[in-house]
């Protein structure tokens, strides 16, 4: 039923894949339309609080505790998730994830699972192996459901489906609903996905999850959500079984007050999502009797080993990121080649392949910093794209010398000056100055001249905008007020 | 149980070896205690602003607020229930007898199958605490509250507040909460709700669609 996962190792580079995408106008409004508005919605609730960037600060700092302590949180979270019901399995890759999920959900005597979005489930592509096994997968939330029976694959990690305008999500709901008076009001579609899920709710015995938390202090797990499809997976099925990276350990019960905080005002724009889900292990009568949380490594102790872009795993997958991004706006998700498109995808996806494949990722970025700007846990983006870009240059260095050497020069230049946020400002001031003498017609940088010369040998630059993201955005908030 | 497979000790050795350490419980007790926490963690309004925000933040969800006195209760739930043309509603343990209106058919939980669940169409009941900033009401299985499918089901939720369980911010609610932690609980801001199509705000998917509160003191 699904199409063919997005696959870093088999994707095209992205300057080639993402060419294509700007040819399609409506993609473009599309994701220009929903990036817009989310990230109107969250410059307001965000500017509504004047502690959040002591709240970001805590972000962090939680965030870099956990992964310096990630070997005794999470046995802490086994002990206390066994102790209350759940079975905890370790997974050191995909293929093991798969293979355990698969074993759990035929031992639950089920062929039908109900799913919640999970980056992870997509990640490891486990609808394929489930499919494989003749186990029929239902994705449950909106967006992924629209994805799932239009045969198309997610391309932003809070809004998979953000791609699609409601014209072409009647047509897909129309053809594989059949119904052919579904009128194109987002509350005929909404509509229509009730009444297409509720049956299977009420019936399948068997559930798929994700995790946004998983607390060590109480063998909890948080599951953030709007739908409420979430919230029956989790509590209808008789049997409950939850993929998490290791990444998604919290120390205590507690650090949700900063993180319940900075994720739904990051991600959707509201104050609150509608629902939050927390449960631990199994409750006597009241929802799945059985409980299996399967935690994940697949690449995150190699990211976790390099300490100049482990921050990468810092990420609470809010996708503010996404929205920001000059880049991610122009072409949209697919062209990432990966689930997680857009900047945190752009670091994360060339490092869970342990820089094997992706390589041109790293580079699907103009360096403005919007990322950093907006990230609840303030990753720094830039930075870890030019360490990667290092070493994407090096890796290559082996092999063709010359023309990288010269970009792994300005690359170190860089990362000293996005170390130094004064020093960054007056570069993009000076890049600006620079850029207006080498423009094409169209717009597109093809010759720099000196540190730089190496770059645009291999791709083209857009030429720099006026005015700065940055100045921009904090012009706009001003104006905003 | 813990099971010592031999994928969890190659992920924990990984995590050392990344580490260059292993860590234990005062090591990451003490490194906790290090986290900067200067966001805002109490309350700075008197009482009557801060239901006030939590009236508003549930409207702008779209759900109902009703004030109440505490004797008026039943009379409220009995309007709540005319206007949503209801005869009865589904209600867990522990609900206050004073609460339920004569006239009405209030079924209780004791083990209903789903689609009865589905049949019945509407749920009353209490809560934990609410949360004023964020217009969010936190249910638990305790009594009065019950297990999670009732509040889940049923298109219509009806659910009391008492004023005393209001909390301005995120922090205060988890200090409460601290102590009953490892309860199945659920966090409820506003009526189920999807902006997957065109990052619009539309009520109702698939948990309850409409949600009335009653904010009693
Ligand atoms: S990197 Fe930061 S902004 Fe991007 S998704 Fe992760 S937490 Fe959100």
């Amino acid at each position: 039923m699904s199409g063919t996962a997005l696959d870093p190792k088999t994707a095209p580079a992205f300057p080639i894949a993402a060419r294509a995408a700007m040819k399609d106008s409506q993609l473009q409004r599309n994701v220009h339309h929903a990036t817009q508005v989310i990230q109107t919605k969250r410059a307001r609730v965000v500017a509504e609080m004047a502690d959040w960037q002591e709240l970001r600060e805590a972000g962090e700092h939680i965030r870099r505790h956990t992964m310096e302590h990630l070997d005794f949180y999470l046995q802490e979270f086994e002990v206390n998730c066994a102790r209350a019901g759940g079975i905890v399995h370790w997974a050191t890759d995909a293929e093991e994830a798969r293979q355990i999920v698969v074993g759990l959900v035929k031992a639950s005597g089920s062929d039908e699972v109900i799913k919640i979005k999970s980056m992870t489930t997509e990640e490891i592509a486990l609808n394929q192996a489930l499919e494989s096994e003749d186990i029929h997968p239902f994705e449950t939330d909106l967006a992924e459901l629209i994805i799932q029976l239009g045969r198309d694959q997610p391309s932003h990690i809070v809004v998979p489906a953000l791609h699609k305008n409601r014209k072409q999500i009647k047509e897909i709901f129309q053809r594989e609903m059949h119904l052919a008076d579904l009128g194109d009001r987002p509350e005929d579609l909404a509509d229509a996905a009730r009444s297409f899920l509720r049956e299977k709710f009420l019936h399948v015995r068997t559930g798929v999850s994700g995790a946004n938390f998983l607390i060590a202090e109480t063998g909890g797990v948080c599951v953030v959500e709007s739908e409420g499809n979430g919230r029956m997976c989790l509590t209808l099925p008789e049997t409950l079984i939850t993929i998490a990276g290791i990444d998604k350990i919290l120390p205590r019960f507690e650090d949700l007050e900063v993180m319940l905080q900075l994720l739904p005002r990051s991600a959707t724009g509201e104050r609150m999502n509608p629902y939050n889900s927390v449960w631990t292990g199994v409750h006597a009568g009241d929802g799945p009797q059985t409980f299996h949380v399967v935690l994940l490594d697949n690449g995150r102790t190699g990211i976790l080993a390099d300490w100049e872009s482990r921050q990468t795993l810092h990420c609470i997958r809010c996708a503010a990121c996404q929205n920001a991004c000059p880049v991610y706006r122009q072409t949209g998700g697919h062209a990432y080649g990966s689930v997680y498109a857009g900047p945190i995808g752009a670091i994360l996806t060339p490092q869970l392949q342990e820089m094997h494949y992706a390589q041109s990722l790293p580079y699907a970025s103009s360096l403005c910093g919007a990322c950093y700007e907006v990230c609840p846990v303030k990753i720094n983006i830039p930075e870890v794209l030019i360490h990667l870009r290092q070493k994407v240059v090096e890796q290559n260095a082996a092999q063709v010398s010359s023309s990288f050497d010269i970009e792994a020069l300005g690359m170190k230049a860089m990362a000293v000056t996005f170390r130094n946020e004064r020093r960054f400002r007056a570069a993009q001031r000076m890049g600006r100055a620079a850029a207006k003498l080498l423009p094409r017609k169209d717009g597109w940088i093809t010759w720099l001249p000196g540190m730089l010369g190496g770059w645009t040998q291999m791709r083209d630059l857009e030429e720099m905008p006026q005015e700065t993201f940055r100045d921009w955005w904090q012009k706009r908030e001003k104006d905003d007020r | 149980m813990t099971v010592e497979t031999s994928s969890k000790l190659e992920i924990l050795r990984r995590i050392r070896e990344a580490n260059h350490t292993s860590s234990g419980e005062e090591a990451a007790r003490n490194g906790w205690r290090g986290v900067p926490r200067n966001y805002k963690r109490a309350r700075v309004h008197p009482q009557e602003v801060m239901l006030d925000l939590l009236v508003d933040r549930l409207r702008e969800y779209d759900a109902t607020v009703i004030r109440s006195d505490h004797d008026r209760i039943a009379h409220h739930v009995a309007l709540r229930l005319e206007e949503r043309g209801k005869n009865g509603l589904v209600i867990p343990a522990g609900i206050p007898a004073s609460w339920l209106s004569v006239g009405f058919e209030f079924v209780r939980d004791d083990g209903l199958t789903f689609k009865e669940l589905d049949m019945l169409g509407g749920v009353l009941t209490g809560s934990t605490l609410a949360i004023a900033e964020t217009g969010t009401i936190v249910l638990q299985n305790l009594p009065g509250q019950g297990r999670r499918a009732i509040s889940l089901i049923p298109d219509y939720h009806l659910c009391l507040v008492c004023t005393e369980d209001v909390v301005e911010t995120v922090p205060e609610a988890m200090r409460r909460l601290q102590n009953t932690a490892t309860l199945a609980t659920t966090f409820i801001s506003g009526p189920s709700a999807t902006a997957d199509i065109e990052m619009t705000r539309i009520k109702g998917v698939h948990g309850p669609r409409t949600l009335d509160v009653i904010l009693f003191a």
